[in-house]
């Protein structure tokens, strides 16, 4: 049952580049700047995390999501500091653990270190790896990192990276443990991967209906229970768009999000997204988009539903204006949460 | 034949999905990855439960249909003897994300199924349920009749097992169009306008109809020259 009071609300973006008001793009620099502006809007209201993307192409800012943390976290008090996703995959564990260590020191404890593949799969080729090895690569950097999340000497060994002795890594948190998520998206086994390491979960549903990950959800407290492992409420990020008025949020999210997908989609060779797709996907699929109303509702339905202690909206897809992205932010945190809560709390009295 | 069996290699999102869709269609499933049944057990007792976690042969030797559910870069895994005789569906697409380079997967020459067939030699091979995402698969499949039901594209080099998984996609909640050239599977493949797609009967005939009209037609037909 959904804990309404421990319930833990997020932002993401991906760094999509800004656009300004006549329709032309802001510089990737000036994007970057944009974040830390609203990392600082975030905390102000109260929002409880802010994740930010790694990716390695021209249509993001942000390949290096810790620096950019970190200026955040230098301007806020409350809000934690997450990257969306860290591509484990192409990184080295040792980096990525004094990376969120650092973050960690300076931000007062509240860095959040979120390990998955992530949508893209630029990385492979640019730090050397192979994509085939994709599977391996990525078990064979977490049972590293699991070690050294431990904060105490590792002896280590494996096929990708040089040999660990008895090495102590630092600097050492001041928690003792960075906390840790997996990102996953819609492939069972990795659920099972994660409870096998008794990390918490977030789930990408970009796509469809937040119904159909109900079974996996119960696989992640089955698989929990039968081995033993720590149970956690699960966490979900979507996409979304909040404006004042509908029609307005429908036109925005509609030209924003579906350009995103669709040149996302050219170099995997998908078909375009339709107008009906889309229409599917914000009525009753994984779109959160609308008036603060019916996103509050739709998100209050999907939390109950799953049973989730989280919930993540990504913003900013596509390339929207500064003032788009600020006002969505502000109406998210000062409408949709309280109303989330509100629904939730009503239902439960309900009950 | 009578289909009562389904047999499904590859328990991943596509598999499982299709091993959930067969159950409620009333077959007898077995599926299996690429290790133990201690790997997929709970995964399948929670997701599709009903449906009989096994290896490889197991599913083989006791199913009527056999569905290709794994990365198209893996197939070579699997001992040709195996499927010797079957009927089997391929529902495998070139996808560079986890089969890795191009080349290094496929002749450039000929398509992915063709390529199947040509490995799966005493194997008769169809192509079906690879062009629509495994979310799609799962959300739209409907009973004949209904206007909501979306379509998939059937294609195969032999008639008679053409016409049988024709058949069997319709159970499956899909009505169909049918093409008997194993070759024509390029028309659904990565890069196609019906990739990832889902749509109706008559959406994707006109798609396949006109095919050679279609950006990424003239792109496979300038190829060919
Ligand atoms: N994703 C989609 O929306 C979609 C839609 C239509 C068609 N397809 C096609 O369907 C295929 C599978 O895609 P997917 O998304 O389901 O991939 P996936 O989630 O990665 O699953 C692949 C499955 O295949 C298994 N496997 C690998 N080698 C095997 C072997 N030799 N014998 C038996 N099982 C083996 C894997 O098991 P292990 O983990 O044990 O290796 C895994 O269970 C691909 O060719 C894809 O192009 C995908």
């Amino acid at each position: 049952m959904v804990d309404v009071n421990k319930l833990e609300f997020g932002i993401e973006t991906f760094g999509d580049i800004v656009a300004n008001e006549d329709g032309s793009l802001k510089s990737a620099a000036e994007s970057i700047r944009q974040i830390i502006h609203e990392g600082e809007i975030a905390d102000k209201y109260g929002i409880n995390v802010i994740g930010v993307g790694e990716h390695h192409r021209p249509d993001y800012s942000v390949s290096s999501p810790e620096t950019v943390l970190a200026a955040i976290a230098s301007v806020t008090k409350q809000i934690k500091l997450a990257t969306a996703v860290t591509v484990l995959s192409s990184d080295d564990p040792v980096r990525v653990y004094e990376r969120f260590a650092t973050l960690d020191g300076l931000s007062n404890g509240r860095a959040q270190v979120m390990l998955g593949r992530g949508s893209f799969t630029e990385s492979f080729p640019l730090f050397g790896y192979d994509l085939t090895d994709y599977d391996d690569l990525f078990n064979e950097k977490l049972s590293l990192y699991d070690m050294l999340r431990t904060e105490k000497a590792v002896t280590w060994s494996g096929k990708f990276r040089p040999s660990l002795k008895n090495q102590e890594v630092y600097p050492k948190t001041e928690n003792g443990e960075l906390e840790t998520y997996i990102g996953i998206g819609g492939s069972p086994e990795s659920i099972i991967r994660a409870v096998r390491f008794g990390y918490k979960v977030i789930i990408a549903i970009i796509g469809g209906q937040a119904d159909r990950f109900k079974p996996y959800i119960d696989l992640y407290h089955k698989a929990a229970k039968q081995l033993n492992m720590p149970e956690y409420p699960i966490a979900v990020h979507s996409h979304g768009f909040i404006a004042d008025n509908e029609d307005e949020a429908l036109e925005v999210a509609f030209k924003n999000i579906k350009a995103n997908f669709d040149r996302i989609g050219l170099t995997r060779g998908w078909a375009p997204m339709s107008r009906e797709q889309f229409d599917h996907e914000t009525q009753v699929g994984s779109f959160y988009v609308g008036t603060p109303e019916v996103v509050a509702n739709r998100i209050a339905r999907t939390i109950d539903l799953l049973d989730l202690g989280r919930f993540d909206l990504v913003y900013g897809a596509g390339n929207q204006t500064a003032a788009q992205r600020e006002r969505m932010i502000e109406l998210y945190a000062t409408k949709v949460i309280p109303r989330v809560k509100e629904i939730l709390k009503a239902k439960e009295a309900a009950k | 034949m009578t289909i009562k069996r389904v047999g499904i290699l590859g328990a991943g999102k596509v598999g499982i999905v299709l091993a959930g869709l067969a159950l409620d269609a009333g077959y007898e499933v077995r599926i299996s990855g690429s290790g133990t049944v201690k790997k997929i057990d709970l995964i399948i007792k929670t997701l599709v439960p009903g449906a009989i976690a096994s290896e490889n042969r197991d599913v083989v030797e006791n199913s009527d249909i056999i569905l290709l559910a794994i990365p198209l870069s893996r197939y070579k895994n699997i001992d040709p003897q195996l499927l010797k005789g079957k009927l089997v569906i391929d529902a495998m697409n070139y996808w560079w994300e986890t089969d890795g380079i191009r080349e290094e997967v496929l002749e450039p020459d000929s398509t992915s199924s063709e390529q199947v067939q040509a490995y799966f030699k005493d194997t008769t091979i169809v192509k079906a349920f690879n062009h629509m995402g495994y979310h799609n698969l799962q959300e739209d499949a409907r009973p004949k009749g209904n206007p909501k039901r979306k379509a998939l594209f059937v294609t195969g080099d032999d008639h008679k097992a053409v016409d049988e998984v024709a058949h069997f996609v319709d159970t499956m909640g899909f009505d169909q169009v049918v093409h008997y050239n194993l070759a024509d599977g390029i028309m659904t493949e990565p890069g196609s306008p019906l990739f990832g797609a889902s749509l109706k009967y008559d959406e994707l005939k006109h798609i396949i109809d006109h095919f050679n009209e279609t950006e990424f037609g003239k792109q496979v037909a300038a190829s060919q020259k």
